[in-house]
């Protein structure tokens, strides 16, 4: 595979979205890395290049171009807007170093708030279609549907805070479960601490930022906590049932209905996936034969808020998704300065679906 | 062509070295002035030795220009990206034992595990607006830690040295380093947090895998890898 042969595969595809409406936007490369790491955290150091600029401070190449056009849209963007762009982006591949530290990207982003999973299903019906020669499989999901049936559990709501927090760590998440529902034992430090009537008797001198009234802050939160009953094993179940949806889409919408009988908080999540089936259906989508996994997009795509998409070569599960995409509302919020807006969008990856090409040939 | 063995260059690592080559019937010996960094080595045919510093030694096997190099786990493992398919390790030496730990004020009571640490840094962010500062030199070691034990809205600060005083100094919230009694972080108020540590380091003698080996070199390699008992 060459590099023009991606390049002209990638002009083609940004000719296909600009043909849909987009409008072409060019991104710079070097981009402030204190805005990706106050977003991805620290993590992103271990995934993307960081340099010094003498004047600017640590920049980051840029390692997507989801930040620099969601930035760009809430300067001076007007609404509704569609957008393309394509380009390279660069991955520091610390442990797979075999795979593609600098490869190319085509995107397709929406801005709109009037229909919002119209949207969406304009989005995964464009990457249907433009790339219907290449017999991929599609998969879908919804990060929304998780979120709201966190919100609609029946615990405290700092719980829920610490759970949604964790959404896209499901270790972490999932030892968060254990220890509210008292599945893992309490840690003898804490259970010290608790017991103790004046924890912060024995503290010693005080040092760094962190001053007292935080640390009194966290032990009283704790102590409220530990005076909540655990989150009830029927509760676990059904967030477990959530987690262990994985279906075509109409038998995953009956499944969640029947959770959210129980969790009637997610109804409104539920209603939104059930809407986006039938815009996906008036834009000619199978969605019969369309998978869906709840816990799709899980770990790979943290501002992914709503739906989430990927095509894959079934055959080359060595190779990563030929395209990528999803709704991320919460991050517009985070870089829009008091602002927001509904985005979903996509990419594809022409690099490996040459790879994808050569495979089958 | 000479097996080309790299050691450290000065103060109880190398002493520790030396004396440890030297149970096993290798003699190695700096020559010359103090200042200047020449070695010999008796006891075996055919190998040279190189006096380097133990953080460049890591490189300096990666690389392929020594055959064998005496340094710590901790920076084998920080430095080198997929360390165990560049070096392979011959032998733990027994000393030089150290624990890449994490610890903050010994007044944090209600911060004992990584999750109260994730916990602490999320509230942290949330009233000073920027997320908690952790203060390391091992970088890489202490990002995949934290990222294991889920701990987010941290952030790492570079720390080349005294690295137990920044807490103090308000430049860190706390910090990841190498302790092997503990007592420079009781005497700056700070504790070990009750978990595993990040690794557990020591002298260790490792093989480059890369090194061009000549008939003569394997040969001398061999000779000293058996005179070693390894």
């Amino acid at each position: 595979m060459s590099r023009a042969e991606a390049r002209a595969l990638a002009a083609r595809y940004a000719a296909a979205f600009e043909e849909a409406g987009a409008m072409p936007l060019d991104c710079a490369i070097l981009q402030s890395a204190g805005t990706l790491l106050d977003l991805y955290g620290e993590d992103i150091r271990a995934r993307a290049y960081v340099t010094q600029d003498p004047a600017l401070g640590e920049r980051m190449l840029r390692p997507d171009f989801t930040v620099p056009v969601v930035q760009m849209h809430m300067e001076n963007g007007a609404e509704p807007a569609r957008y393309t762009y394509h380009g390279e982006v660069f991955r520091r591949q610390e442990d797979r170093p075999e795979r593609a530290s600098e490869y190319l990207q085509v995107g397709y982003e929406v801005f709109d708030r009037a229909d919002p999973e119209a949207a969406d299903a304009e989005v995964f019906a464009l990457f249907s279609d433009v790339l219907a020669p290449e017999g991929l499989r599609a998969a879908t999901g919804d990060i929304g549907i998780l979120t709201a049936a966190v919100q609609a559990l029946d615990t405290s709501e700092r719980r829920r805070a610490a759970l949604l927090r964790h959404i896209w760590r499901p270790r972490r998440f999932k030892a968060l479960i254990d220890r509210f529902s008292g599945r893992t034992p309490v840690p003898p430090t804490r259970a010290a601490l608790l017991a103790a009537a004046d924890p912060m008797a024995a503290a010693g001198p005080l040092i760094g930022l962190r001053d007292a009234d935080e640390i009194r802050a966290r032990i009283a939160a704790l102590r409220e906590d530990a005076a909540e009953p655990p989150l009830s094993a029927g509760q676990v179940a059904l967030i477990d049932a959530v987690l262990r949806v994985s279906e075509t889409c109409p038998f995953a919408l009956e499944r969640l209905r029947d959770i959210s009988m129980d969790l009637p908080g997610m109804d409104a999540a539920v209603d939104r996936f059930a809407r986006r089936c039938d815009r996906l259906e008036a834009r000619g989508i199978d969605v019969a034969a369309l998978d869906f996994e709840a816990s799709y997009g899980r770990t790979s795509m943290e501002y992914y808020d709503g739906f989430v998409f990927g095509f894959y070569a079934e055959a080359r599960p060595d190779l990563p998704a030929v395209a990528t995409g999803g709704r991320y509302d919460a991050l517009t919020a985070r870089l829009g300065d008091g602002a927001s807006i509904p985005a979903v969008g996509g990419v594809i990856r022409p690099d490996v679906l040459l790879a994808v090409r050569e495979g089958a040939a | 062509m000479s097996v080309k063995l790299g050691v450290p260059s000065k103060g109880r690592l190398m002493e520790k070295t030396f004396d440890w080559f030297g149970a096993r019937g290798v003699s190695l010996s700096r020559t010359g002035s103090d200042r200047e960094y020449a070695g010999r080595v008796d006891g075996v045919e055919g190998v040279s030795l190189v006096l380097l510093s133990a953080g460049e030694i890591p490189r300096e096997l990666a690389a392929g220009r020594i055959h064998l190099g005496v340094t710590g786990t901790d920076l084998v493992q920080e430095k080198l990206v997929q360390w165990d398919q560049k070096v392979e390790p011959l032998a733990e030496l027994g000393f030089g034992h150290a624990d890449l730990i994490v610890a903050v004020p010994m007044a944090w009571v209600d911060v004992d595990t990584l999750d109260d640490l994730d916990a602490a840094a999320a509230a942290f962010r949330a009233r000073h607006g920027h997320r908690l500062r952790i203060a390391t030199k091992y970088h890489r070691l202490v990002r995949d830690y934290l990222r294991m034990g889920g701990v987010a809205d941290y952030q790492l600060v570079d720390s080349q040295g005294a690295t137990e005083g920044t807490v103090k100094n308000l430049t860190a919230e706390a910090i990841a380093d190498i302790t092997s009694t503990g007592e420079t972080l009781r005497a700056n108020h700070l504790k070990v947090l009750d978990e595993p540590p990040v690794l557990r380091s020591q002298a260790t003698l490792y093989r480059a895998r890369g090194a061009a080996r000549d008939e003569a070199t394997r040969a001398a390699l061999s000779a000293l890898v058996a005179r070693l008992g390894l």
